[in-house]
This record gives structure tokens, C-alpha cells and sequence, in this order.
């Protein structure tokens, strides 16, 4: 088992004639991933290395059977190509377009929320998700990760999602599916919709959460964590030594009015009964205790 | 980017949100001359980028040629909070009733547009939050729906304002509204909104920042860049088109992706150092690219030694490992470099990295042995980890 994803999932591309999209659909069809098509309006009936292209994303579901789409189209054209998606009735919409406006994933967000109910979008800015040994879908190289579990992982940076697979790789211990949120303002998949389906899973038995400063998503998620989850839970926070007022890279990561820093994300974390780790590596050793103990 | 308060109501203004009349000035000459125009009184307002410059001496008030080369004269060059006044704004004195707060962002937690208004304006904004949170009236706009004039209304007597002030509220917030989502912004806030004895409603102050991502629909922008109130370092990495933020350690610090590099500070601290900057070079690192980034940690004369965190994902360590070879080869580093390489290709990445190793090139396999190593030879300079730097004594902060 795992969540959102696994080896019956059909993938469909949008962009997949672009530069990323091309490496990308390939690379995660090389990781085993049923990419089952692509789209570009302009070159329908064309193929990338054999995966047929559509002209929109509901040709490609008739043709297909796709139900996940993966969006590597430029920023201005990307919360079209989400809204197209989810009236094609995608239940999983992996939106990895860097640079899309605030106020254009706010708008989507909601518009899908009401109108596609059936619809999750992960994303946008993120790395993508990975059922280990079944489905990659974006970016994450989980080469080094052994399949069946028993962590899942989520975290909103991409480079510590990497992180957190190398650790547990090197160590010899399992994931089910490790998921990065992305640390865009309006994340359409959160911390919580990942910690109640890893709940949910039964082969995940502990969970490992990488949070960063800014917004109040790791508090939320540290109340979720107290009041429904019983799976042991490990976190890191980056971002304790961030100026306030400043934004550190990604849109997500700014400290403002005192509110959001990572040492209070911490102690939020901490009273919710999760052991919080001061750095990646602490982490991967924490959850190698914790998976001993299982 | 954050605009100055001129540039604020120059963007207001352009949805026809009432300020006062006024001019940007750069000399006390074109100050006064500015003032004369205007007609007295006027207000002398500093233009910087951070608050409480009222406070600072950075706003007075004018009432004839005279004091107005005066405070012109004491403002322009004045430090206030580590900002350089460099422009004046020279503005038509108001005659205030009552001063208001308004302001539309967005609510990460709830997906929403948030509107804060307030009877209380003038101050500090997190201070009546703290204080007395009933006092600010607070709406949630749907994206998708908008803010309607009904809404609207119902929010501004929510808010208890004077009824005197009622119309001219409703009608500016609703373009105060149009204004952030036409306009793309992160942040628009009014404060002090004022109610004048002749009954009429304006903006006293504004303050804007923008969505950098939506720049590519807004070429009217570019007025308003060149003229940023940035650290020097910052503007160099600016210009390199890099992510980086000027902190006050000495150890400076290159990572791929925001997280990493955010985490690669963390480290540094944890081990006793400080970190000069946070610097991600995102994916893919190319040898320009590392270049650029040596090249802006270079600039820094805070930093002794450097710490370049790597994980390659996609990038692989050997392609990595000879950008940072043939950055080396472009820029003359004047710090010790310790490199932490891992992820994809990292053993062949080592082993490229491994015939250029010195005491000035130091490969360290992991992240926390690499920052340790850094600061040691960062050492605890004048310049080092002390009370002032970003250390755990700034953490509640």
C-alpha cells in the first residue's frame, strides 16, 4: 500500500514536448511509471519515444484511461492547464511549474476545490511525489530509496526530500510513498491531507515531516498530529537561523510579525508528542530508532 | 519587491485610490522647489524601505520655506535603521479627524484573501492584534468570487468607523481590492487611512509589495526597479539573478534549493558558527552559476571561509564537482572552501574534486562534519559568531 499513487496509476504529461517535460515524463517512466500519454494542442498526433500526444488532457483520459496528470508547462500558461485538468476529471494533478503568480493559485485553488471536488492538486513549485518502486511522478531522484516502507515521508522543500530518502536509504530502511508539498503561498495538497492518508495507510507505520518557516502549516499539522494520528512522527523545521521579513527562497519561506519561525513551528511539533530532529541527518537517525522499536 | 511609499500611491493612484498630492525628491533644492509647489504646510517624509521612520525624526512637517530646507536638509543622508534616506517625498499636509487601518493579503491557512480593517489606525498594526484584536474587523474573500460592495459595506461597519466616513471607506476599499489582485500584490496596506474635517477619505501612506512572479503581466513595473533600497550584497546577487539574503556571520554559504540552503545555515549555527548569507543556486548547478555565487560570496568582506552544501537530485555530483573546478578556475577565492557533496554521482563528484584538494579546498562527506569544519576555519573573528550574529539568541524573535 502507500498513498495518492502506486503502480496502476496512468500518468498523463502536460507539456511533455517541452525540454523538462520530455526528460522528466521519460525519466519517471524509466523509474517504472505508467506514462500513458502526453498533451500539446499544437502537436497532437505526434509521439515522445513512444508516448502518444494529445491535443487536450480529455482526449488523452479517452485514449488512455490516465486519471494523474503532471504539469511542467510554462508559468503563465499553468493555472489553465490546472483548470483544463480538473474538467477532465483528474483526480491527481501534480502541478511542478515554478513562478506561478499568488493570486493565480489562490483563484485555482478555489475554483477547483468548489467546482472539482473529486480533483487534488499537489503542487504547484514542488517536487512531485513517490510511491517507492511503483509510481514516480516530478522530480525526486528515489533511486536511492528502498521500497515497501514502513515511512512515509512529506516534507515542502525539494532538496530536503532528497535528503530525507538518502538517509533513510543509507540506512536501509523502507518508504511507502514520500511526497514534497512544495513551499508555494497556497499548496493544494497539505502537511495534514498527507498525515491523515499515511494514518490511513496501513503499511506506513511512521512518518517523517520536513517543515520550513513561514506560514502556520507545521502548527496545524502539530495539532493534527496530537488529536488523530497515532504512527510515531520524526520532524525537522529549516530556517531557525532566518531573519524575520525575509524571504529565503521560496515564496513559503518568510518569517513576519514574529509569527512562523522555526522555533516555534518546533515546540509546537514537540508538544504534539513528535521528536524533532536539528538537522536532516538527526532525523534519519531518530526515525532508525523509531523503526527499530516498531 | 517592496515599493517605497511613493511609488505605493504612484500605484494606488492608478487605481484611483485618493492620495494627497505630492513630489519625490532627491536634493534639498528640488525639495524646496517641490514644497513651494505644493503650497505649505507640507509633510517631509523619508523614503525607506522599513518602519518606524517616523519616530527616527524621518517625517516633519513644514509650514513655510524655511523649515522646509531645514528638515529636507536633516533628512536626506539620515541612517535610519541601517537605510540611507536617498529620496524625499514632499507631500501636500492633511488635515486629519480620525486615522484607520486597511490592508488586504492573503491567508495561507485559509486559502483566502484577508482584509484587516481597523477604527484604530496610525500605528502599529501587530501591536492592536496583540492588544486588542477585536478592534480590526477582518473579511475573507473568495478568489473566485471576489469582494462585493454589499460585503463590502457590512465589513466597514463591522469595523465601527465614523458614519462620516462610511462612503468614502467602502469606495476605496473596493479599489484597494482591485488594486492587490489587479495589481498582483502580496501586501496592500493603508495606514493611516484618514477621515479629514471636510469629511473626505484618503491614503496617508501606503505600503506595496508585489508578486516578483507576476512581473511578466506587469512591464509598468519596471519604473519602479533600480531604484530597490538593497543591501550591496543583495544587489549583487540580485544582478547575478541569484536567491540570496545578507545575514551577519562569517561563513558563507552556497546550497542547492531553498530548503537546503536554509537548512545549511541551521547547521552552521548549530555547530557554533554564524552564517554570512543564504544562497541557493537551485538546480541544476552549472559552472557559471557556481561562479556567480563565489563570486557574490566573495564580495562579502564578513566571510572567512565557505561552506558549499550540495545534494544533487537530478544534478549529478560529477557535474557539480567540475563547476565548482572551473568556478575556481574564473574567480580567486579569498576564503577556505569546504565542500559537502552528496546524493546522485557524489562518489564520482569526490573523486574529480579530490586532485584540487588543499588546505584551501576541503571535501567533507557530511553535512554536519562540513559545517563544523567550516567554522573552525571561519573562526571567531571580530566579524564571527558573537552576540550580535543570528544566533539561538534570536530565535524567539
Amino acid at each position: 500500500m502507500s498513498i495518492f499513487v502506486n503502480k496502476d496509476t496512468k500518468l498523463i504529461v502536460q507539456g511533455i514536448t517541452g525540454g523538462q517535460g520530455r526528460f522528466y515524463a521519460l525519466r519517471n517512466r524509466d523509474y517504472g511509471t505508467q506514462v500513458v500519454g502526453g498533451v500539446n494542442p499544437m502537436k497532437a498526433g505526434q509521439d515522445v519515444e513512444g508516448i502518444p500526444v494529445f491535443g487536450s488532457v480529455a482526449e488523452a483520459r479517452d485514449a488512455t484511461g490516465g486519471t494523474a496528470t503532471m504539469i511542467l508547462v510554462p508559468a503563465p500558461a499553468a493555472p489553465a492547464a490546472v483548470l483544463e485538468a480538473a474538467e477532465a476529471g483528474m483526480e491527481l494533478i501534480v502541478c511542478l511549474t515554478e513562478g506561478i503568480p499568488a493570486h493565480d493559485e489562490a483563484h485555482f485553488f478555489n475554483k477547483v476545490k468548489r467546482d472539482f471536488p473529486k480533483s487534488r492538486i499537489l503542487g504547484p513549485n514542488c517536487p512531485g511525489l513517490v510511491t517507492v518502486g511503483e509510481c514516480n511522478i516530478g522530480f525526486i531522484p528515489a533511486e536511492v530509496a528502498k521500497p515497501g516502507g514502513p515511512v512515509g515521508i512529506v516534507s515542502r522543500s525539494g532538496t530536503l526530500t532528497y535528503q530525507a530518502l538518502a538517509e533513510l536509504g543509507h540506512k536501509g530502511i523502507g518508504v511507502t510513498t514520500c511526497v514534497g508539498i512544495g513551499g508555494d503561498p497556497v499548496p493544494g495538497t497539505s502537511f495534514i491531507d498527507c498525515l491523515e492518508a499515511f494514518q490511513a495507510d496501513p503499511d506506513t507505520k511512521a512518518v517523517i515531516m520536513f517543515g520550513e518557516i513561514g506560514g502556520t502549516a507545521e502548527e496545524e499539522a502539530a495539532e493534527f498530529i496530537a488529536s488523530k494520528m497515532d504512527k510515531p512522527v520524526a520532524a525537522y523545521v529549516a530556517g531557525v537561523t532566518a531573519p524575520p521579513g525575509k524571504k529565503m527562497g521560496h515564496a513559503g519561506a518568510i518569517v513576519s510579525g514574529g509569527k512562523g519561525t522555526a522555533q516555534g513551528k518546533m515546540d509546537a511539533l514537540r508538544e504534539a508528542g513528535v521528536r524533532v530532529g536539528l538537522n536532516p541527518t538527526e532525523v534519519g537517525d531518530i526515525m532508525a530508532e523509531v523503526v527499530a522499536s516498531l | 519587491m517592496d515599493l517605497f511609499e511613493f511609488q505605493g500611491k504612484q500605484f494606488f493612484a492608478q487605481y484611483g485610490i485618493p492620495v494627497s498630492p505630492g513630489e519625490v525628491a532627491e536634493t534639498v533644492d528640488d525639495a524646496v522647489a517641490a514644497a513651494e509647489r505644493l503650497g505649505y504646510p507640507v509633510v517631509v517624509k523619508a523614503q525607506v524601505q522599513v518602519g518606524g521612520r517616523g519616530k527616527a525624526g524621518g517625517i516633519k512637517l513644514a509650514s513655510n520655506v524655511d523649515e522646509a530646507r531645514e528638515h529636507a536638509s536633516d533628512i536626506l543622508g539620515m541612517d535610519i535603521k541601517g537605510h540611507v534616506v536617498r529620496i524625499l517625498w514632499i507631500e501636500k499636509a492633511s488635515d486629519i479627524a480620525e486615522e484607520y487601518y486597511a490592508s488586504f493579503t492573503l491567508d495561507r491557512s485559509a486559502k483566502k484573501h484577508l482584509g484587516m480593517l481597523s477604527a484604530q489606525g496610525g500605528i502599529d498594526i501587530e501591536d492592536i492584534a496583540a492588544t486588542n484584536p477585536e478592534a480590526i474587523a477582518r473579511i475573507h474573500v473568495d478568489p473566485v468570487d471576489g469582494l462585493t460592495e454589499a460585503q463590502c459595506r457590512a465589513w466597514v461597519e463591522e469595523a465601527k468607523l465614523n458614519p462620516a466616513a462610511t462612503e468614502g471607506a467602502v469606495s476605496i476599499l473596493i479599489k484597494l481590492y482591485r488594486a492587490y489582485v489587479d495589481g498582483d500584490a502580496d501586501l496592500v496596506e493603508i495606514n493611516p487611512l484618514i477621515l479629514t474635517s471636510d469629511g473626505s477619505v484618503h491614503a496617508l501612506d501606503a505600503k506595496v509589495t508585489l508578486d516578483d512572479s507576476a512581473d511578466f503581466r506587469h512591464l509598468e513595473r519596471e519604473a519602479w526597479q533600480g531604484v530597490a533600497d538593497l543591501d550591496p550584497r543583495d544587489a549583487l546577487a540580485k544582478e547575478k539573478g541569484l536567491q540570496y539574503v545578507g545575514l551577519d556571520g562569517n561563513v558563507g554559504v552556497i546550497a542547492n534549493g531553498a530548503g537546503l540552503a536554509m537548512s545549511t545555515c541551521d547547521v552552521v549555527n548549530q555547530v557554533g558558527g554564524a552564517p554570512a548569507n543564504f544562497l541557493d543556486i537551485g538546480g541544476g548547478a552549472s559552472a557559471a552559476v557556481m561562479a556567480n555565487a563565489l563570486e557574490v560570496i566573495n564580495a562579502d568582506p564578513r566571510v572567512e571561509a565557505i561552506f558549499i552544501n550540495i545534494f544533487g537530485g537530478i544534478t549529478k555530483g560529477e557535474e557539480v564537482a567540475n563547476g565548482i573546478v572551473e568556478a575556481l578556475g574564473r574567480v580567486e577565492i579569498k576564503s577556505p572552501i569546504v565542500i559537502r557533496l552528496d546524493g546522485t554521482n557524489a562518489e564520482e563528484g569526490r573523486a574529480i574534486l579530490k586532485s584540487h584538494e588543499s588546505d584551501r579546498l576541503i571535501s567533507h562527506p557530511t553535512m554536519v562534519g562540513a559545517a563544523k569544519r567550516a567554522v573552525e576555519l571561519a573562526g571567531t573573528g571580530p566579524s564571527g559568531p558573537s552576540k550580535r550574529g543570528t544566533g539561538p539568541d534570536r530565535r524567539g524573535a
